[in-house]
């Protein structure tokens, strides 16, 4: 705890514009992710988590409050914070898998092409896509293209991963391949990653700590600490899930009397 | 109840298939089939079909005044090209042709880049568009004669005309049609401005962009032919427009025709070899288009 946190976000409130009115997105939100974190961002639809990832990601100037990354404030998005959006539609559909993974390597990286090919092949034999390296995205199934957006972003390398619910369009079998891919690649480099979800059980299965968000507008509500003690097996993850829910909810059954 | 619900347990029971196992998943397809399949056979079929029509048509009619036969179009059409008159005339065509598209294109570039960075820029070019695309360039012909007198230099002038408007709008709504998940995408690879148009702005549009390319072409061509018929020849080298209206004159019919035919040829060239070739190289690869 003594190392100071890689990403700090500190009292922010985000606002944005829609036709004819200022929709308060989340207000005075302050959390810190630290160096390999699996920080989870949960909470129903309208407690502006995707748009607090945007924020991170550099798309969104916060009203108030600042957010760092190891000292440098964020303004603009930048490839030391890669995003893995939840569309399918985020490959380049001109570039084949390689050459999609390769790009950002050449572009932003500066590497050679010899190096570039060689990190990307690497990290797209880590998400086990090497038969479809010279496809092209149009031709890949949707977690296929999700497990390329994450090869893509990994090989960047970058201080965090930002995830808006990558698996959320897939179907349940693929989602749960795709998540035990994910924490497989963890294990394996424990890179710092940012996760939203709305799905209560992807998060404790994803996540090392949770930040739970209640909406209108969007409020830290809690934080759960230590998930990975949580176990499927022993039934300490179920109960987890169930508590998550019942205080997520509670507010809205207390409305509804 | 409550008994039977403990000896129940869910199992799995494991069926072999039924019948013998076919093996056929794939079966190739006979010649016919095949040929059938290829969209150039079944163009090439129509063109002959119609080929066939016209040569019976004209020997019907056995007018060579008013509908020649294929065979003498055919024929007028080699003999022009033998003595150099035709190939000459197409190529001074063309290269009007191709100046008046480059400047039309390059303009049209100009004109969206500002388009899509400026609110500004984007109503002016919508408003240009909706103001100057409707009106036929040859309506224009007498004023470009007036402005850059009686040469190339008009022609190039309602080239650009009939080009600029159709591949700038094409281009502008192609642009503003790419999604906001690859816009984010880039701008996450750090690229901005120049950059971010030439490497994801113009790829990703591209679809769009070539629909405008190609009817910018037929424009330009169309425009071209039609504003040589009516003035043509500047200083002695005139067009294919220029061909067909000499011929007409001299009650060449044939070759009229002839003339006709080589428009619609290098029509056909372009087209399908050109265009195809970079269609199928990029957005029927890409997925793009089908």
């Amino acid at each position: 705890m003594a190392e100071a946190p890689l990403l700090d976000v500190n009292g922010v409130t985000l606002r944005y514009k829609t036709p004819g009115s200022v929709v308060t997105a989340t207000e005075r939100v302050s959390f810190s992710v630290n160096r390999s974190d699996r920080f989870v961002l949960l909470g129903p639809s309208g407690c502006g988590k995707s748009t607090l990832l945007k924020a991170v990601g550099g798309y969104l100037k916060p009203s108030e409050g600042a957010i760092t990354i190891l000292g440098r404030k964020v303004t603009e998005p930048g490839p030391d914070r890669m995003m893995v959006f939840q569309e399918f539609d985020q490959l380049l559909p001109w570039k084949t898998v390689l050459e999609n993974v390769m790009f950002p390597l050449m572009d932003a990286r500066k590497l050679s092409r010899k190096e570039a090919e060689d990190k990307a092949r690497h990290y797209i034999e880590k998400v086990h896509l090497t038969r479809a390296l010279h496809s092209y995205p149009h031709t890949l199934s949707g977690g296929m293209k999700q497990r390329v957006a994450i090869a893509r972003g990994m090989a960047m390398e970058p201080d965090i991963l930002l995830m808006d619910e990558p698996f959320a369009a897939l179907d349940a079998l693929t989602r749960r391949t795709c998540q035990d891919e994910l924490l497989q690649l963890w294990e394996e480099t424990r890179f710092t990653v940012m996760f939203v979800t709305h799905s209560i059980g992807e998060a404790i299965k994803i996540g090392n700590r949770i930040l739970l968000l209640s909406p209108h507008p969007g409020r830290v509500k809690a934080e759960v600490v230590d998930v990975d003690a949580a176990s499927p097996t022993d039934g300490s993850a179920g109960r987890l899930e169930k508590e998550i829910h019942d205080m997520l909810f509670a507010d809205e059954a207390g409305e509804a009397h | 109840m409550a008994e039977q619900a403990g000896t129940r347990a869910p199992r799995i029971i494991l069926r072999p298939a039924e019948g013998v196992v076919s093996g056929e998943v794939e079966r190739e397809l006979s010649f016919f089939e095949r040929a059938w399949d290829n969209g150039a056979v079944r163009k090439v079929v129509i063109i002959l079909a119609l080929a066939a029509l016209w040569e019976a048509y004209g020997r019907y009619t056995a007018n060579p005044l008013l509908f020649p036969t294929l065979s003498d179009t055919l024929e007028a059409l080699m003999e022009n090209i033998r003595s150099g008159v035709l190939p000459a005339r197409a190529w001074a065509s063309l290269k009007v042709l191709l100046t008046g598209y480059a400047a039309g294109i390059v303009m049209a570039g100009l004109l969206t880049i500002a388009a899509i960075n400026t609110r500004l820029g984007s109503d002016f070019l919508e408003t240009m568009t909706a103001m100057l695309s409707p009106l036929p360039a040859i309506a224009l012909l007498p004023l470009a004669l007036l402005w850059f007198g009686l040469g190339n230099g008009s022609l190039v002038f309602i080239l650009v005309h009939s080009v600029l408007w159709p591949v700038a709008l094409n281009t502008h709504s192609g642009f503003r049609a790419v999604s906001n998940t690859l816009r984010m995408v880039g701008r996450n690879y750090g690229l901005r401005g120049f950059a971010f148009i030439r490497k994801i702005l113009i790829p990703a549009a591209f679809p769009s962009i070539l629909a405008g390319l190609k009817i910018g072409w037929a424009f330009a061509w169309r425009t071209l032919v039609a504003a040589e018929l009516v003035f043509g020849v500047s200083s002695g080298q005139g067009g294919l427009g220029w061909f067909i209206f000499e011929n007409r004159n001299l009650l060449e019919i044939p070759s009229v025709f002839a003339g006709l035919l080589t428009v619609i040829l290098i029509g056909l060239v372009v087209e399908n070899l050109i265009f195809r070739t970079i269609e199928r190289k990029t957005v029927l690869r890409w997925g793009l288009q089908q």
